[in-house]
């Protein structure tokens, strides 16, 4: 069966079972591996992709969920405040083995894009979804404030 | 280089190499290249043009691109980095040309010098072990270009300077980059000896160069084993016994190869494996294998009554891993005896790529391509289940999305999975991934060991600690494997360092050893042996100070004085942590201090608890002496990391048997820290000349117990059992 939505900006049809997680979906269907697998249960956050806009699991999301809806994936990134959180995450050397650190981008974008200031409290909220067993959890929060004020 | 792993393009060209048996040539080619400034720079210079390879760790194309060959795994620990800094720094190159690509498996030129004829990366040795190779291989690349410019304008090597891949004459303005050198040095002799570095002229080291690893991380375009795609590849998922020790009686595949997709079900002696088009498939028909084990011979007990048992083996005779006068007698003597005990769960590592595995394998050979941290070891694992030489077996070394060392082990247990999959399916050259689940990796077993310490002190009449008694029961990590030959008298060194080692002066210590026996198979966990027996050295003479009533920072200090380096981290830790200024009501400081792998670390935590009894950790200062410190920033991230991976394990972390099945399975109830538990984290470097050792595992020893010590200053209450509290977390 094909479900139709927009992924990164393009309309796109992928003809695969409704049920099979967008993670996979995106990953063996799509062919785009930025999305990772961590967990399987909405947990971890490594699947994060954003739906019309809002920080998602992929890992729950059927795929038939997002039809005629807007997907953007790690690949697809385009926002003002996704290229400033990639900066910081480069400037402030954020990732070790890296393997969840497209989930901490999508969340940290997501969160900027609804929040142009976000407070601690607010980062805790928006991000303590997202696991990083290397615990770059220090400079996560440093970059996303950096990302938030470039110039401070 | 494209967002695939693996383009038909460089298939060819390694088919190519391969066939011209250039096995010289094969170093260059094998691995994959990361560009220290862009993506693209790698594919710019995936070069065909004739290299500069002046030994096995570097080649520099006639393009200026320079590649350092890791022998070493990039798991976060930033290795890749650090090793390319060591010979950037003394072939004096642009940083931002260097890149690094894994080597092959080959213990004749990339043994691990720490673990002998083993190619590996384990005990935070990477850099301790390839400091004086590396700044050896980088300097005689060096030379041969330098002479090659000397030849070439004749002018004496002695006038000739070196910078950023470029060579000067400064008196008649003449420059040449590597590049154009190539050709000429690589026609020179290797030279026998070369003068290094002095450490005083360091452009890099010690410096800030940005890590090679991290813009494709930040992308989504780092390539990890999960990512890896061919042709044709299948993917596996294996169904293992509930219990460890079962085995498969029979079982019934009929609902699950009616799955769209799946290929193939397999037996295979780890437990029945679906083969199919996609993970997707292949789990549904995994969810609907009916399996009868076998459960005769498995491990049935509870982590209680394999907690009691360990209780009564610290009451019976041992063996003695450390001996200093009489402790017995001490103890008798002293006018003031203290005692606790600590116990220590099981640990499962959870890197955040659950683990995985690509296999190619056919009559003729097999091709692996996965996160390896003992790429030898595993090619003769590899080769003995597929019925190969070792020779035959070729391993392709990915970043690892973290491992903690569950990639490191001596039955390269996913790997032996994947390749006798393979084997069942056909050995028909189909690649095939095989993916754990995150339920796989908590319930996969190879856990850090459960541990119980019993510790008995004792003071004089003048305050002084003058006996140490230190009972350690646990299983065996070594044992069964291939490094068993370090077990020498019943002692398996990982079982007892940081507890035999000791470093405090006291006059009269005994450490002993009982080796209990489980089903339950074992493996290093981060830091090792003193994951566990710092914490209990730590909060253990946290207690005596507090009972010889002397604060924990000065009765440790008085008992280091012939341990400057380990005084030395303890006093910094101290001074910028501001120990002894009064805190607030509710919250409460503790310190700890420890070496692992020949790195000195020590922590103070800073700690609040509110009304309800919520404890929080609110602040870590951390103070490292590493020696030379090639990558400050990168030491600083470990430690933070390290910090963040041991303050979960110590809070929550868990793995628990009920009858012999693991009680968690994911992320919910194998509890990990979480963004909004993470302390602030304040690193201090300790100005070093002494050789570089590792940072990847010494932070997260100290933490836990200078929590727990916190915890004590600010509740009065004692941490004797790990981790500090039960319970799980719901899904975001």
């Amino acid at each position: 069966m094909a479900t139709t939505f927009q992924l990164n900006g393009k309309t796109t049809t992928l003809d695969a079972d409704p049920n099979m997680p967008m993670l996979w979906a995106l990953r063996e269907v799509a062919g785009l591996h930025g999305t990772k697998f961590g967990c399987g249960m909405a947990l971890c956050g490594a699947c994060t992709i954003h739906l019309d806009g809002q920080a998602v699991r992929s890992c729950v999301l059927p795929l038939a969920s997002v039809a005629n809806r807007q997907v953007t994936t790690i690949e697809g990134l385009q926002s003002p405040q996704a290229k400033a959180v990639q900066a910081a995450w480069i400037s402030l050397q954020v990732p070790q083995c890296g393997y969840c650190q497209s989930g901490q981008i999508m969340s940290a974008t997501a969160l900027l894009e609804k929040n142009a200031a976000p407070t601690d409290a607010d980062i805790d909220a928006a991000m303590s979804g997202n696991i990083c067993r290397c615990g770059t959890y220090t400079r996560i929060r440093a970059a996303i404030h950096a990302a938030a004020n470039p110039k401070a | 280089m494209s967002s695939r792993l693996y383009s038909p393009a460089r298939a060819d060209r390694r088919e190519f190499l391969r066939g011209a048996g250039a096995a010289a040539v094969t170093a260059l080619t094998i691995g994959f290249e990361w560009a220290a400034t862009s993506q693209a720079k790698a594919a710019g210079g995936a070069s065909s043009l004739p290299p500069f390879a002046p030994n096995a760790f570097v080649r520099i194309g006639s393009d200026d691109s320079i590649t350092v060959i890791s022998k070493h795994i990039e798991m976060g620990q930033g290795s890749y980095t650090g090793l390319a800094t060591i010979l950037a720094e003394e072939l004096d190159a642009d940083w931002t040309q260097v890149r690094v690509e894994s080597a092959p498996a080959d213990a004749t030129r990339y043994a691990n010098l720490v673990f002998g004829k083993i190619q590996g990366t384990g005990g935070s040795s990477a850099m301790a072990n390839s400091w004086a190779q590396l700044r050896d291989a980088g300097a005689k690349a060096r030379a041969m270009l330098v002479t090659a410019a000397s030849n070439q304008w004749r002018i004496p090597v002695s006038e000739l300077t070196v910078e950023k891949s470029v060579i000067y004459h400064a008196a008649s303005k003449r420059q040449a980059t590597f590049g154009s050198l190539v050709k000429a040095a690589a026609a020179l002799p290797v030279p026998a000896t070369v003068q290094l570095k002095n450490p005083e002229n360091f452009k890099l080291i010690g410096h800030l160069p940005p890590r090679v690893d991290v813009p494709a991380k930040c992308d989504g375009t780092a390539q990890f084993t999960i990512d890896v795609e061919m042709p044709g590849m299948l993917v596996a998922l294996l169904k293992r016994p509930p219990l460890f020790g079962a085995t498969v009686k029979s079982f019934d595949d009929s609902a699950a190869g009616k799955v769209p997709g799946v290929v193939k079900v397999v037996q295979v002696p780890g437990g029945i494996a679906v083969i199919a088009k996609s993970f997707w498939a292949a789990k549904q028909a995994r969810d609907a294998l009916r399996i009868d084990w076998d459960d005769s011979k498995a491990e049935k007990r509870s982590s209680a009554a394999l907690m009691e048992e360990y209780r009564r083996l610290a009451d019976q005779p041992a063996a003695s891993a450390r001996k200093d006068g009489d402790a017995q007698k001490a103890l008798g003597a002293a006018t003031h005896r203290i005692s606790a005990s600590y116990e220590f769960p099981y640990l499962a590592h959870a890197p955040m790529e659950p683990l995985d595995a690509v296999v190619k394998l056919d009559a003729k050979g097999c091709e692996i391509w996965t996160g390896d941290q003992f790429q030898t070891l595993d090619q003769a694992n590899a080769a003995q289940t597929a019925g190969l030489d070792p020779k035959q077996v070729i391993i392709h070394t990915l970043y690892a999305g973290g491992s903690f060392g569950r990639r490191a082990n001596v039955f390269s247990d996913y790997i032996v999975e994947a390749v006798s999959i393979a084997k069942a399916f056909g050995a028909d050259g189909t690649p095939i991934k095989l993916q754990w689940t995150r339920e796989d990796d908590i319930h996969g077993g190879l856990y850090r060991p459960m541990y119980f310490h019993k510790l008995e002190a004792g003071l004089n009449a003048q305050g002084e600690l003058t006996g140490w008694h230190h009972v350690i029961v646990g299983q065996s990590i070594m044992a069964g494997g291939a490094f068993a030959g370090m077990i020498k008298d019943g002692i398996d060194p990982t079982s007892v360092e940081g507890a035999a080692t000791i470093a405090y002066s006291i006059p009269n210590i005994a450490v002993d050893l009982s080796t209990a026996k489980t089903g339950v198979p074992v493996l290093w966990w981060r830091v090792v042996g003193c994951s566990h027996t710092t914490f209990a050295v730590e909060s253990f003479i946290d207690e005596v100070a507090h009972a010889a009533g002397v604060d924990g920072f000065s009765f440790r200090r008085k008992l280091l004085e012939h341990e400057p380096r380990m005084k030395a981290v303890l006093e910094l830790a101290a001074e910028k942590a501001g120990w002894g200024s009064p805190l607030p009501k509710g919250r409460g400081r503790g310190i700890a201090v420890g070496e692992a792998f020949k790195t000195f670390v020590a922590q103070v935590a800073e700690v609040s608890v509110d009304e309800s009894g919520a404890i929080k950790v609110e602040r870590v200062v951390c103070a490292v002496d590493c020696g030379i410190a090639i990558n400050p920033d990168i030491i600083r991230a470990q430690m933070e990391g390290g910090i963040g991976f041991g303050l979960g394990a110590a809070l929550y972390g868990a793995i628990t048997l009920k009858d012999g099945h693991v009680e968690q399975r994911n992320f919910n109830d194998y509890r990990v820290l979480r963004m909004n538990e993470m302390p602030q984290v304040e690193v201090h470097i300790v100005p070093s000349s002494e050789d570089p050792t590792g940072v990847g595992e010494p932070g997260v020893a100290p933490i836990g117990p200078a929590v727990a010590n916190a915890i004590f200053a600010a509740t009065g209450k004692r941490m004797h059992v790990i981790p500090f509290f039960k319970g799980g977390v719901e899904a975001s």
